[in-house]
């Protein structure tokens, strides 16, 4: 893997990102409403009954989750359609550039646009709802890099797809996450899911993220259990949207989709 | 003694049981500029593309610089380079910021002497703080070509490159290609529909029809072997199938 080729796509979304005010609005205007409705909702909520403690936090702290890992699918997913969509992708894909280091590309891009926008939602919940993300401390750290792992399994499987299908499969982008959203046990616990649906949800790692995230804010202590199934089930995840990727990569070329998708 | 930049043996593509590459074999040596012509379905744009490492072959092998295409396919690619009038460039990049992003790709040493000297080659230098997406079709045709000769590619693939040049342009941009050629002995790979840049910039032309090479040589031996006046003459014969067509099989090749 060439650093080299990194560096240069990563300048390459540097360039496209800060020279378009609504890539730059996307990173941010989602996850703030989302934040803003989530965030009054729980006001709303805890003035409504006192039954339902530290609601904010769960919930302020589930939607600050969730989008981490949204994001970090969509860096993979839409940098990817962004070459499409500019007619490059035959440029890149006739250049020395190797698959991994494309991927590895849209992973740092992902990871930055996941800091700054995490960075501000942080912000606003400090100063909105007086909720402190950072307070969480230390597991903190594990919890998000599992999101952002397996975001990029996601994102690579979806880019698989769009590889496969074109752009009719574009939507794809977009939705998939929605699909893990509501047996991943996102804004309500395992436990709520019913018991067929909860043996899905113990395969998917975010399940052990939020899991573990709420028993961060619970004060329970350091989720190592739910971390560790978590990280496992992440590098599963990963192995397999590696060879996925691969396998509909040689599909591509074998049915001559990628100079298709490059032109169309 | 010439020497052999690609071998092409007994190439076959199939999609889905349609044959869009019979049975294909070739070379191209080093510092020639090799014309691939065909009506629409000929099968020159699957050859290419299987040459660029985008189609994987149903059989056949593709050795580029005495290396098999398969194996070694970003070693060739970083000797190569290929330009498009099909292709883009992200549009809201300046013209030197998608430079700038490919040479860094290629590891082209002098980056920014490089970038301006060919812009200045293809008058284009006024262009080079511009969004590229609000490029003309001719100007962003020629930052294509900008982009295709940063590394000094040994082996150019050229996709209708005059394709969306005024006359002008058109001229301009197939004398360069020939000093081009001429001066680093760069060989090229050239499609086109447009038989006058063939004629123009060729030293040897592959004519393809259903997927195999029904003539070869050079432009003027294509015209005999026909007994056609212009390449354009024998192109619309063949495409039309008609007795042309028969007198060249017969003795193409």
């Amino acid at each position: 893997m060439s650093l080299g080729h990194i560096r240069a796509l990563v300048l390459r979304y540097t360039f496209l990102y800060t020279r378009s005010v609504p890539r730059v609005a996307e990173m941010f205007f989602w996850p703030v409403m989302d934040l803003l409705v989530w965030g009054f909702l729980s006001v709303y909520l805890q003035r409504l009954g006192h039954q339902v403690p530290a609601t904010i936090t769960f919930l302020l702290g589930s939607m600050i989750f969730w989008d981490i890992l949204y994001r970090a699918q969509q860096a993979v997913t839409i940098s990817f359609l962004e070459d499409i969509w500019a007619r490059n992708l035959l440029n890149i894909f006739v250049s020395p550039i190797r698959v991994s280091e494309f991927i590895a590309a849209t992973y740092v891009v992902g990871f930055v646009k996941i800091l700054i926008t995490v960075a501000i939602l942080a912000g606003l919940a400090l100063w909105f709802y007086h909720w402190n993300l950072f307070a969480m401390g230390l597991p903190l750290i594990p919890l998000f890099a599992n999101l952002l792992l397996m975001g990029w399994a996601v994102g690579m499987i979806t880019t698989a797809l769009i590889l496969r299908w074109g752009q009719s499969a574009e939507a794809l982008a977009w939705g998939i996450p929605f699909l893990i959203q509501p047996v991943a046990a996102v804004f309500y616990p395992l436990s709520v899911l019913p018991g067929w649906l909860q043996v899905i949800a113990r395969g998917i790692p975010a399940t052990y993220v939020f899991e573990g995230m709420r028993q961060v804010l619970r004060g329970e202590g350091f989720p190592t259990h739910h971390l560790a199934c978590a990280f496992g089930l992440n590098v599963l995840y990963l192995i397999g949207a590696g060879m996925f990727f691969n396998y509909m990569f040689g599909v591509a070329r074998e049915k001559g989709l990628l100079a298709k998708l490059g032109t169309q | 003694m010439a020497e052999t930049l690609v071998e092409v043996q007994h190439l076959r593509k199939e999609f889905a049981g349609t044959v869009a590459v019979a049975d294909v074999s070739f070379t191209v040596q080093r510092g020639e500029i090799v014309g691939v012509l065909g009506a629409n379905g000929a099968g020159k744009t699957t050859t290419i593309q299987i040459l660029l490492g985008l189609i994987k072959p149903t059989s056949g092998n593709v050795t580029v610089f005495g290396k098999d295409l398969e194996r070694h396919r970003i070693e060739i690619l970083q000797r190569s380079n290929f330009s498009s009038a099909y292709t883009g460039l992200p549009s809201n990049l300046k013209v030197w910021e998608n430079l700038l992003i490919f040479a860094m790709i290629y590891g082209v040493k002098g980056h920014r002497e490089k970038t301006n000297e060919l812009l200045e080659m293809f008058e284009i230098a006024h262009l080079r703080d511009k969004i590229t997406g609000h490029l003309s079709s001719g100007e962003s045709t020629r930052v294509n070509l900008c982009k295709s000769l940063l590394n000094d590619p040994e082996l150019l693939m050229l996709d209708e490159p005059t394709a969306s040049l005024d006359p002008d342009i058109a001229d301009k941009v197939r004398k360069l290609l020939r000093r081009i050629q001429s001066e680093r002995r760069i060989t090229m790979v050239y499609t086109s529909h447009n038989m006058r840049d063939v004629e123009e910039v060729c030293d040897r032309v592959l004519f393809m029809h259903k997927g195999r090479i029904i003539a070869e040589g050079t432009p003027q031996q294509v015209k005999d072997r026909f007994n056609q006046k212009t390449l354009e003459d024998v192109f619309i014969n063949v495409a039309r199938g008609g007795d042309v067509m028969a007198t060249g099989e017969e003795v193409a090749r």
